[in-house]
């Protein structure tokens, strides 16, 4: 008998490793929890709010239509911070960046003859986003390569450059006649969605956006995992001096992740204007470009987590329009979101935690055996 | 000529009243840098102090409380709410050693999240606006005086006066104290400092709580001069990066943020008061809009080749 129970109990060779996985589970853990403390400080039965906010997301094909819609915006914003991340890169103009994005294709979509065939509209609208928001990452890029200037604060300058070019643009192009601060809505025909699509999903705001979302997160997963492209940026992420002395142009290097990482919010801005909505607002900052930062974050910056913290936090962010019912504000979401990245930036404690957690049950499981081999 | 020393005598007060909160906010931002902990949370700083500011004068003003008390009151609400928001950058970024960028973004966002939160709670609405900010006055004497009178003595708000004694007060106790000193090597040196036997994470703290009593400052005087209101749309509009911008053109040195910020601040003043000035009055709205952002990025263009960043900004220690 007992020589059986020595079989069952083997010699556990090392602690076990700390997934990332568990490190975010934990983060968005906290992260309710401070919701609940905030719901509870102001009188609210927390789970009641909860179950407003899943209900909102996800109670019928419509709601889930619009939750992966708005999750679009978020992919692709989480991706362009993930991508310039890997470069050691801050990408915090992703707002800008999507603006551009946003109004070139606008523009495009009202001055593009309505005779052109939709697949070939969508192409130029694709590559049109593409470019402006490449344009404007590059700009970024540039001032950190050329000049050293801090990533962080030229895109917030040119996140409030894109900001006020919009204010002109829109009604200098595309005025609505009957609404002055918005732009005139586009048809159908001339935004990403499809009848098919809104027939099948219950009117909802789903569109070809997913699917690019879906081919944006291929894609950089294979630029970073699989060519040499991908190798020196994250080279020179890891150590830009080891880097340089292996010969990767870190000045290049910089210039490409931010073109790549603003093309990518360029898109999320096509997917988000021409797509989502089909207006633009004047006098209006995106919110997505700080929702990007904790989507990647949370996802660990690579595409298969941002794709599923993005599809999380699209869930918040469209579940929250059911909170009104029960008396709870709804920037509980926005509020939830900034406590997980603030726990995001101390995973290490969150993971030291786990660390501690796990070499204890090493210690269990080393004693047992240790106890059993005496015998 | 009248009529450009009527201009200069709208644009230069309007400049000053400008000029203040990114002078608060760079400052705040000076003594956290210095101290070596980078701070991009400024901006969520100064926005909690313009909203707990808000929220604090419109409650007391409602029980009835004197208007300049009241005032007063909510000036000190706002520097301790921002302290207990940065108390939060303090420890990730010092006692758990977080990457302080990320950090900071956190801190942003908490900021406006929380305060869009609270001020729905509190007025039901996303705006908090206060009845009446502060009364500008003549300085006695002072405001008689030809030239500079009319621009820097006549209908001035007393914060201006604050702002600028706590900038003097900063000055010396950077550069003519132990404190400032030790403060100062903790941003170069740490480790030189630590054998010293100074606490690094205590002096740390200090500049980091300090950033978050000038930034609240800040954010109050932003809501009691011009503002008159906390608007969560709008937020500050970005005023607390341009403080970060101000504070790299100029250089980390109290002087140096004290001629960057004049500097923006008379570029946020004319693309604000465009439309009375005669030659720029028929720019585009959105065009004046984007100006002062542009300066700054091409003022950081010049500047940023030879800045001279405190050495250990940004390391935890």
């Amino acid at each position: 008998m007992k020589k059986e129970t020595a079989k069952v109990i083997k010699k556990p060779l090392e602690v076990k490793k700390v997934p990332s996985f568990l490190v975010s589970i934990s983060t968005v853990f906290l992260g309710v929890l401070a919701g609940s403390i905030l719901i509870l400080m102001i009188g609210k039965n927390p789970i009641k709010g909860f179950e407003r906010l899943l209900f909102g997301a996800f109670s019928n094909v419509r709601r889930v239509g619009n939750t992966l819609s708005m999750s679009t915006q978020l992919i692709l914003m989480g991706l362009s911070f993930s991508f310039a991340y890997k470069t050691g890169l801050f990408n915090i103009g992703g707002s800008g960046q999507m603006l551009m994005g946003g109004i070139v294709s606008t523009i495009l979509g009202h001055y593009l003859p309505s005779s052109m065939p939709k697949p070939l509209y969508v192409v130029i609208v694709v590559m049109a986003a593409l470019a402006t928001g490449a344009l404007w990452g590059l700009i970024t890029g540039f001032l950190k390569a050329k000049f050293n200037v801090h990533e962080v604060v030229s895109s917030i300058m040119l996140n409030w450059i894109a900001f006020w070019l919009c204010y002109d643009f829109i009604p200098r192009f595309v005025k609505d006649q009957a609404i002055a601060v918005k732009s005139k809505p586009l048809p159908l025909s001339r935004t990403l969605g499809t009848e098919w699509l809104r027939n099948v999903t219950g009117m909802s705001t789903l569109n070809f956006g997913f699917l690019f979302a879906i081919i944006a997160c291929i894609v950089v997963w294979f630029i970073l995992e699989k060519t040499t492209l991908g190798f020196n940026l994250k080279a020179v992420g890891a150590n830009k001096y080891c880097a340089e002395y292996a010969g990767i142009k870190i000045h290049k290097s910089i210039m490409i992740s931010m073109a790549i990482a603003g093309s990518l919010a360029g898109l999320a801005g096509l997917t988000y204007y021409c797509g989502y909505s089909n207006l633009m607002e004047m006098g209006k900052m995106p919110n997505e470009g700080f929702d990007g930062i904790a989507v990647a974050l949370l996802g660990n910056c690579s595409p298969i987590g941002v794709f599923f913290a993005a599809i999380f936090f699209g869930a918040l962010k469209m579940g929250k329009g059911s909170l009104a019912a029960t008396g709870i504000p709804t920037e509980l979401a926005d509020t939830i979101i900034a406590t997980i990245i603030y726990f995001a930036a101390t995973s290490i404690l969150i993971a030291s935690f786990w660390k501690k957690v796990f070499k204890k049950c090493y210690e269990k499981k080393l004693a047992k055996y240790e106890g059993e081999e005496k015998k | 000529m009248n009529g450009i020393w009527d201009v200069i005598k709208i644009i230069i007060p309007g400049a000053i009243a400008y000029t203040m909160p990114i002078l608060m906010g760079a400052l705040g931002g000076l003594y956290s840098e210095r101290s070596g902990v980078t701070n991009l949370c400024i901006e969520g700083l100064m926005l909690f102090g313009c909203f707990a500011s808000a929220a604090t004068i419109v409650k007391l003003q409602a029980l009835g409380m004197d208007y300049t008390l009241s005032i007063v009151c909510g000036i000190c609400v706002a520097m301790l709410a921002s302290m207990a928001l940065s108390y939060l950058h303090a420890l990730a970024s010092i006692k758990l050693k977080a990457d302080q960028t990320i950090s900071g973004t956190a801190i942003n966002m908490v900021s406006s999240a929380l305060s869009l939160f609270l001020a729905q709670t509190i007025t039901g609405s996303g705006n908090i606006t206060i009845v009446r900010g502060i009364v500008r006055r003549n300085i006695p004497l002072l405001s008689k005086i030809p030239v500079l009178g009319p621009l820097f003595f006549s209908q001035t708000y007393w914060t201006t006066w604050l702002c600028l004694l706590v900038w003097g007060a900063s000055f010396f106790l950077l550069y003519k104290t132990n404190f400032g000193l030790r403060l100062r090597a903790c941003g170069e040196h740490p480790s030189a400092v630590a054998s010293a036997g100074v606490n690094v994470h205590k002096m740390r703290y200090i500049g980091v709580l300090l950033s978050g009593v000038l930034s609240g400052l800040g954010g109050a005087v932003i809501l009691v001069t011009y503002a008159g209101e906390y608007n969560s749309g709008a937020g500050i509009n970005g005023l607390g990066f341009l403080a970060i911008s101000a504070l790299i053109f100029g250089q980390w040195k109290p002087l140096g943020i004290l001629g960057s910020t004049a500097f923006f601040g008379l570029f946020m003043t004319i693309a604000n008061t465009g439309r009375v000035i005669p030659g720029i009055a028929n720019i585009p709205t959105g065009f004046l809009g984007l100006f002062p952002y542009l300066a700054t990025l091409i003022a950081l263009i010049l500047s940023s080749k030879k800045s001279r960043a405190p050495l250990a900004s940004g390391q935890p220690f």
